[in-house]
């Protein structure tokens, strides 16, 4: 796992690249206004979202009763169900299974969650090859780098940079920075491997406990490539993405295609009930689906952290994040970048690890409010920082209290104590006022690029005094 | 005790209370959908918006239109679904049929099959979707493989929204073992935002509307 603990150093070099700054800023405006297209009516989208929120809460209240309905379905159709604690159970897992297949290279649609659990570095281990095909994962992996966007993985990437690495990575390819080209390039690479591998794998947007069915959006066709054409398809996927009925799927659908990329529908939508039966001519022999659980479980224990497992990870949030939009997705750190990452990583890595991203917030609010899921980011973070403090009442999350420094807690407990005493608070606001020409003109980061803090000639109480 | 049995019993001891069942905005109740548009017009919209191509052969023959495209489109190998006789058929490119097992003909199937033909099940209007629900009889990769996909649908199995075709097509007892939904050809805006069609899949579509088109076996 990369650290969130170079948090800074890594965001001050983003924030001094005037060209990743352009891509950054332009890729999300973009996003931005295609969102706000698909919801003219704030009326009908508050419904939906409404709607989108209760569905979420009503699966995760019965998250263990669904999971066990949502086995036995998938089981009942001839899909084998796995269950990881750890990410290491989980890689173990899919090796087994490949290797058992005789294969030695995993073709992967996109999936967060193979991210999570650094599948690709433990098949490596193990001697397999894991190749994305999801054309931005695709380009990524060439790179020798990570997602910086959960939807849009190769956001931070011009296609010049992308027609270099082409020509650079790919045998027999000459520059070229036609973007249809670079396409047909990926595209025809990738076919020779979809037709080749055993092992397909992808992740789940959704998965139906009433019908034991697994759903999966996407625009490229990759997925449907590696769900269907290899001998083995496994899925992956965290323990939260389960709804009970099948007429719950079509507005959560919505909302994610909507948010996320701002269309109505996408190109493909894949329900996946089972392997090939008798009489069908293609589609995989087995299908294995694994569930993780990777520090969901202990999200879920408390009723407030419990509703960040309501994402359906559709970006909207970063998207509309005045922090991610400076910084990109890999100052981050974690698998998981912007506001959903920083509720979701101290769960799954702990606050050693991940304080310094709770703090990385104005608070704006914009992530809360375009959450189509109405998932309280910004409380959340709050709650996440009193964790990270040590200040809360009881420690729910591993790490709690990583966060905590000397000098602020001082100064945060004095000015608790000032602000809770009237004769106190009166006699520091005379001695501040009358004292002010004190205030030193240099005030740490704060004088970087704003004028120095100072108190006003008068209290606010003597002068609310001269008004009566 | 298993890694199953420690997940649900963290998930239990958490003993969080049921929920009421969520209430459904009318857009997603059965017969919910948008009054107004004509569905096939909707359909044809939200298609055209997606860049597929819209033939409505429901007056004429369409087999004669799939033989003109395939002619403009330099189409020299065309995949039927299994079973599936396409007679009359004027003059046009060689036909194969998926009658086989793809590992039979998993090359050629990938190399030198330039379109493939499907029959839609049904189709949704208010997004402009395809279903494809019967992987027998239709193939999952032959909507999928090939580079110009051709889909049939017969305009009367049209459903107004996701919610009434759920309803009505009863897929959920038992579900098919694969239901594909298709809106479109391939497509991708992974480099710069910039869209390209043809990522994975098939970069044309052209869906021929005709009443009781030739069904498999005829």
């Amino acid at each position: 796992m990369q650290s969130a603990l170079n948090f800074h150093r890594d965001a001050r070099a983003v924030v001094g690249n005037p060209v990743l700054r352009a891509g950054f800023r332009g890729a999300m405006d973009f996003l931005m206004a295609k969102r706000a297209a698909q919801f003219p009516d704030e009326g009908a989208f508050a419904e939906l979202r409404a709607a989108g929120e209760a569905i979420r809460r009503y699966s995760l209240a019965r998250l263990p009763d669904l999971l066990e309905q949502l086995e036995r379905n998938l089981t009942a159709n001839g899909i084998r169900v796995h269950w990881a604690e750890t990410p290491e159970e989980a890689c173990a897992l899919i090796i087994e299974i490949t290797a058992k297949a005789g294969g030695k290279l995993v073709v992967k649609g996109k999936s967060m969650v193979s991210e999570e659990v650094e599948l690709n570095h433990a098949l490596a281990g193990a001697g397999i090859d894991a190749l994305e095909s999801d054309m931005g994962e695709y380009i990524v992996q060439l790179a020798g780098e990570r997602p910086s966007h959960i939807i849009m993985p190769a956001i931070h990437k011009t296609k010049e940079e992308i027609a270099r690495l082409f020509a650079e990575k790919v045998p027999g390819v000459d520059y070229t920075d036609s973007v249809d080209a670079l396409i047909q390039i990926g595209r025809r690479v990738l076919r020779d491997k979809f037709r080749e591998t055993k092992v397909g794998l992808s992740g789940v947007n959704v998965a139906v406990a009433e019908t034991g069915t697994l759903c999966l959006v996407e625009n490229e066709g990759n997925g449907r490539m590696c769900t269907t054409v290899p001998e083995v398809h496994v899925a992956i996927t965290g323990i939260e993405k389960v709804v009970e009925k099948l007429a719950h799927v079509p507005p959560l659908m919505t909302l994610l295609t909507r948010s996320a990329t701002g269309q109505a529908v996408t190109t493909y939508f894949n329900w996946i009930s089972g392997p090939r039966r008798p009489g069908e001519l293609d589609g995989p022999r087995e299908v294995h689906l694994v569930l993780v659980d990777n520090g969901r479980s202990g999200a879920y224990a408390d009723p407030r952290f419990r509703a960040t497992l309501q994402c359906i990870r559709c970006g909207a949030c970063m998207n509309h994040c005045p922090v991610y939009t400076r910084i990109g997705g890999h100052a981050y750190g974690t698998t998981y970048p912007g506001p959903i990452g920083k509720i979701i990583s101290p769960h799954l890595l702990g606050l050693e690890a991940t304080a310094p991203l709770v703090t990385a917030s104005s608070l704006c609010g914009a992530c809360g409010e375009v959450c189509p899921v109405k998932i309280p980011i910004p409380d959340l973070l709050i709650r996440l920082r009193q964790q990270s403090q040590g200040n809360a009442a009881s420690p729910l999350i591993p790490g709690a209290g990583a966060g905590r420094k000397r000098l602020m807690a001082t100064a945060m407990g004095l000015w608790s104590r000032l602000y809770g005493d009237p004769g106190l608070y009166r006699l520091f606001a005379w001695v501040a006022t009358r004292f002010r020409f004190l205030a030193p003109s240099r005030q740490g980061a704060w004088t970087d690029s704003r004028a120095p803090l100072k108190p006003a000639a008068r209290t606010l109480g003597e002068r609310m005094a001269d008004r009566r | 005790m298993t890694a199953r049995d420690r997940i649900l019993r963290r998930l239990r001891s958490a003993g969080v209370e049921a929920l009421p069942p969520p209430v459904l905005p009318a857009a997603f109740r059965v017969g919910g959908a948008l009054p107004g548009e004509a569905p096939v017009d909707a359909l044809r919209r939200n298609l055209e918006g997606a860049q597929a191509v819209v033939v409505d052969a429901r007056a004429g023959d369409w087999r004669a239109e799939l033989a003109r495209i395939c002619a403009a489109r330099g189409v020299r190998s065309l995949l039927l679904p299994p079973g599936f006789a396409l007679a009359p058929w004027p003059e046009g490119p060689a036909l194969r049929r998926f009658d086989r097992p793809i590992e039979e003909f998993k090359t050629s199937l990938f190399e030198d099959t330039d379109a493939g033909l499907t029959v839609a099940g049904c189709a949704i209007a208010d997004t402009g979707t395809l279903v494809h629900a019967d992987p027998a009889g239709q193939p999952r990769t032959l909507s999928l493989v090939p580079p110009i996909h051709f889909c049939l649908l017969d305009p009367r199995r049209l459903h107004g929204s996701l919610a009434d075709a759920i309803a009505a097509e009863g897929w959920a007892a038992p579900m098919p073992s694969n239901l594909v939904f298709v809106s479109g050809p391939s497509k991708t805006a992974d480099i710069q935002q910039t869209l390209a069609y043809g990522a994975h899949g098939p970069k044309e579509l052209y869906v021929l509307l005709a009443e009781a088109p030739a069904g498999p076996g005829e």
